[in-house]
């Protein structure tokens, strides 16, 4: 009996320990992750203005605008080209480079530290050397087109250029983390699989996509969600490059946060900018869903 | 399994390293560009044709953007914004991640998966009523309002988690028990001392996170006191943006740390990003 009262104590001191030490990081992730997020889709069905005292609900009204309005229609099409080149080229050149490195081991770390250089960098100074290099007329890109006799390419001012120019930055900053992780999955590969299916007869390529890519499903899953997720909220390159400055007077690439911010920042209607938020979500979130389902359904996994 | 090298093997070798380093310039150019422009004078900036590296590197472009814009101060509001974010990401992490793994109480798994789901939804996406709310506190244009929202990363405690979970076993915090050793003291002098590595690996990212910090800020600070590097730079683009020197000099400050932290610990950066990843 005095065993079995002393456990029942036991626990809940354990258990008092527990919610106390918990109790200020869930106060803190509380203010500043639920809350707003759920206040985020309240603020969404509510004709919402900072500076008008008067905010009347508006139910679906703000969701019904959105499709109606040019500039969301834009930086929703912008950013979703934006977000699949980034996602599936920087995919496409960052797994055979991993698959070279991974063979070739020696000189691997060298590699491995220069490419990962721009994903640790902070973006801000990236944007603004990126910013020069594609300068209309100092860019020391434009001077290397002239060098080959073509001409100077408005790459930041011209709206349809600079989206691409956009995505080589957005490539450039990405590439040398998928490279690492696709170098981690292959090395965690067993040898003894590719050797088996050597003895049998396989070619590398038949190597490649019957071993080798199954293999690396997961971590080929989670490299498309998080660069998927990264690039729908790309803002500080676009804020940076191609917002209006003395020299470069353009018009900037409409891309979904940059409109969150414009409508919720400039013109202060955050309810409307809240729908568009609410939006960019469930866009990342189903995003996400699919490519797990995609994964989840794959017939090699099933064997 | 030792291989003979067919003259097939060597050229796809050849051909292999040589994609590599045409890649590994390009990924290192832009930078190299950034610090050869930051050296020269505003006559060799304009030159052209350009030349790659300045023929009397000078120090004129960082004094003199120090001298237009107070880069100091940015700089300090930087090294401070990362190290409340890096301090306060490490203890919450600790504490959460450590209860998360080692005690029973009911809605556990509701809470920890609670904190996992939120960490989707990307920042951007609530960033308005978190302003909002801010305003209701009087919390816009203070220091306290730009790093709140970095004082907490689910993934730091997930990964704590992970690491407490698996690699410090039960009967070590048992044995402290019947010792008479209370929890705190059992999460300070055992489970934080075991987690040194797990919590550099946490404390780098929050430091890395938190040192580039950009939309927050340009958000809720309006004094320029209260500027970080990121936030001074663009300001500085946007008034001065045909002092390309100066503005490179000034990206060279921003860089640099991180250049001097990533060079430091290279291996263990990339090792951690990458298994942290994968575990993810």
């Amino acid at each position: 009996m005095g065993a079995r009262i002393r456990r029942f104590h036991r626990r809940h001191r354990l258990m008092l320990f527990a919610y106390t030490a918990l109790l200020p990081v869930l106060a803190l992730f509380t203010y500043v992750r639920i809350v707003p997020i759920s206040y985020g889709v309240y603020l969404s069905f509510f004709n919402w203005n900072l500076l008008k005292p008067r905010k009347p609900f508006v139910g679906f009204d703000n969701y019904l605008q959105l499709f109606d309005d040019e500039n969301f229609i834009l930086a929703l099409k912008n950013t979703t080209l934006y977000s699949f080149s980034v996602v599936i080229l920087s995919t496409l050149i960052a797994l055979p480079l991993a698959l070279f490195l991974s063979r070739r081991g020696r000189m691997s770390p060298v590699y491995q530290t220069i490419y990962f250089l721009p994903v640790i960098t902070p973006l801000v100074p990236v944007s603004i050397a990126w910013k020069w290099i594609y300068d209309y007329n100092y860019g020391a890109l434009n001077y290397l087109l002239s060098l080959v006799g073509l001409p100077s390419i408005a790459w930041l001012t011209d709206p349809a250029i600079a989206l691409w120019a956009l995505v080589v930055l957005g490539i450039w900053k990405v590439l040398g983390y998928n490279m690492v992780l696709f170098l981690v999955g292959l090395r965690n590969i067993p040898s003894m699989y590719l050797e088996a299916a050597s003895l049998d007869g396989a070619n590398a390529w038949q190597r490649f996509w019957r071993v080798t890519l199954p293999l690396l499903r997961p971590i080929l899953l989670f490299v498309l969600v998080t660069s998927t997720i990264n690039a729908y909220n790309v803002f500080t390159q676009v804020y940076v490059m191609t917002l209006g400055s003395q020299s470069a007077p353009g018009q900037p690439v409409r891309m979904l946060v940059f409109d969150i911010y414009t409508n919720g920042f400039q013109f202060f209607r955050m309810g409307y900018a809240s729908a568009e938020a609410v939006m960019l979500t469930l866009i990342v979130l189903g995003l996400t869903l699919i490519q797990f389902t995609i994964a989840r359904n794959d017939p090699a996994r099933e064997a | 399994m030792p291989r003979k090298r067919k003259p097939a093997a060597v050229a796809g070798a050849i051909v292999a390293h040589t994609v590599l380093l045409l890649g590994g310039v390009v990924m290192v150019l832009p930078m190299l560009w950034m610090f050869a422009t930051a050296f020269k004078t505003p006559a060799e900036v304009a030159l052209w044709p350009p030349e790659f590296l300045p023929k009397q590197p000078t120090w004129e472009n960082f004094t003199g953007a120090f001298e237009t814009a107070p880069f100091g101060r940015f700089f300090l509001n930087s090294v401070f914004y990362a190290l409340v974010s890096t301090v306060s990401i490490a203890v919450t992490s600790l504490v959460a991640g450590t209860v998360f793994a080692k005690y029973r109480f009911p809605l556990r798994n509701v809470l920890f998966a609670l904190v996992l789901a939120t960490a989707i939804v990307p920042f951007e996406a609530y960033m308005i009523p978190l302003y909002v709310q801010l305003v209701a506190i009087d919390w816009i244009n203070t220091y306290q309002g730009i790093v709140l929202p970095y004082l907490f990363m689910a993934f730091g405690i997930f990964l704590i988690r992970q690491h407490v979970g698996s690699a410090i076993p039960t009967e070590l915090m048992e044995a402290a028990r019947v010792d008479g050793a209370g929890e705190w003291w059992i999460l300070r002098r055992v489970i934080g001392p075991l987690s040194g590595n797990a919590l550099a690996a946490v404390g780098i990212f929050a430091f890395i996170q938190g040192w580039a910090i950009f939309i927050w800020p340009l958000l809720i600070a309006n004094d320029q006191k209260l500027f970080n590097m990121e936030l001074g730079l663009t300001a500085f683009q946007f008034q001065f943006s045909a002092d390309i020197g100066k503005l490179m000099a000034g990206s060279v400050v921003s860089v640099a740390p991180m250049l001097v932290i990533f060079l430091l610990l290279r291996r263990r950066i990339i090792e951690n990003m990458a298994l942290t990843g994968v575990k993810g």
